[in-house]
């Protein structure tokens, strides 16, 4: 399968490509890795006119420390991030998330950023990033701006990102000493999850301190479990007191049903997955 | 049509591509490396395994434009002077394929594998190997060929 015919540039700087897609608006796409892009266009579910890739601008990739937080560059390979001391020390949700992201290959071409403002709702980096309270950084014509995680997942594969925008890079507020664990419930090798659930918990003294748990696949875009997060607080990381609070996992939620699944089977998954999810990153 | 310029096994190659020309397409058809096999076009199964400056991509999900300036290798550069790589040695040793089609990818991925981790468990090399699909389900003696070629006991 062969993509439709495309013109195509590789802008060394954000400022070309912005004013790429300035001039080639609705007609062109952003390309960061391509490893869902390039299947959707083999497929012809789309035929953009122009490809914009970002691959040669130097500047959007690589990890940084920048005190309370952590930046990553939104076309940072998920092999660079999966490997990267910074992340792992401060942000391990994140290096646990990317650990199972679809297979080795794709992790060597696909890129944080790429797959964030992609928002496949069953994509691996959605729920960590909402509970860790990343903030987006946007660049367009008139500069940047920040948007919270809360406000960035709009809907089935939509952002806030605008139409004449391009998402940088990516702040992760550390989370120095959290526990965290990326739990996946997948049929088969390298596939999207049919649920996943995202904890990281700061355990004090024994008991759960602080908790932060997302769900991936359960709505059209990474949902945030307040209610289980809420439960968690002052309780012992013990299979008894977690799997009451994962309980809740299910509130809010409007998951898909489709072959991999119903919508009641996968809200069954969830309190499952989260229970796991919590007694590993509690545990560790 | 977009001029590129890259290194394929070796040596340098320059031409002119459409921009939608895939990097698999560009290895076979342009230069006629069909070693590198295409599978199953969807980004799935990993037999069109190459390195792209020295880790594994899928080449049916890369394009040729995008590989411009770039370091390639495929099956048929790992041999060098007539002598197999010893993954390649390995994998005829444990007869690590049944049909062949998933091998050159298989291969690929194995040695990319390697390089990161060089003693992997049968559990690393089974994870290692999850984007390559085997349709023969021949699994075993590739773990195997792989646990060979790291110098390790094979499972039995």
């Amino acid at each position: 399968m062969i993509p439709a015919a495309f013109d195509y540039v590789a802008p060394a700087s954000v400022e070309d490509a912005l004013a790429a897609l300035a001039e080639h608006g609705d007609d062109a796409k952003i390309i960061a890795g391509g490893q869902s892009l390039l299947p959707v266009l083999r497929m012809r579910l789309n035929a953009p006119e122009m490809i914009i890739d970002l691959g040669r601008i130097e500047s959007l990739r690589g990890v940084r420390d920048d005190g309370d937080a952590i930046v990553i560059g939104a076309m940072t390979p998920h092999a660079v991030v999966g490997s990267d001391p910074l992340v792992a020390e401060h942000a391990s949700l994140i290096t646990k998330a990317v650990e199972h992201l679809a297979d080795a290959q794709i992790r060597h071409r696909g890129t944080f950023g790429g797959a964030l403002a992609h928002a496949d709702p069953a994509g691996d980096l959605g729920a960590p990033a909402l509970v860790l309270g990343a903030e987006f950084v946007i660049q367009g014509a008139g500069g940047t701006r920040r948007v919270a995680a809360d406000d960035f997942f709009v809907d089935l594969f939509e952002t806030a990102i605008g139409e004449d925008e391009i998402l940088t890079e990516v702040r992760i507020p550390k989370h120095t000493g959290w526990g965290a664990h990326y739990e996946k419930f997948v049929r088969v090798a390298h596939q999207w999850p049919i649920v996943a659930v995202a904890a990281t918990v700061r355990v004090d003294g024994g008991a759960i301190a602080e908790a932060r748990v997302g769900l991936t696949n359960m709505g059209s875009t990474p949902l945030r479990a307040r209610g289980v997060e809420e439960a968690l607080v002052g309780q012992p990381a013990t299979e008894d007191a977690v799997r009451a609070a994962a309980a809740r996992s299910t509130e809010g939620t409007n998951p898909p049903s489709d072959l991999n699944g119903d919508a009641d089977y996968r809200r069954h998954l969830a309190t499952v997955v989260t229970r796991r999810a919590v007694l590993a990153a509690a545990g560790g | 049509m977009t001029r590129i310029s890259l290194t394929v096994d070796g040596a340098r190659v320059s031409d002119d591509v459409e921009p939608r020309m895939l990097l698999v397409q560009y290895l076979r058809e342009r230069l006629g490396k069909t070693g590198t096999v295409i599978g199953c076009d969807t980004s799935n199964c990993g037999a069109c395994t190459v390195h792209l400056n020295g880790t594994s991509v899928k080449s049916c999900n890369v394009l040729a434009v995008q590989a411009d300036g770039a370091e390639v290798t495929t099956i048929e550069g790992l041999a060098t002077d007539g002598q197999l790589h010893p993954v390649q040695e390995a994998f005829r040793e444990c007869h690590g394929l049944q049909c062949g089609f998933c091998t050159p990818g298989m291969i690929m991925q194995s040695v990319d594998l390697l390089n990161d981790n060089p003693k992997p468990t049968e559990e690393e090399i089974r994870l290692g190997l999850e984007g390559n699909l085997c349709r023969c389900t021949g699994y075993h003696n590739i773990v195997r060929a792989v646990q060979h070629a790291s110098g390790q006991g094979v499972t039995s």
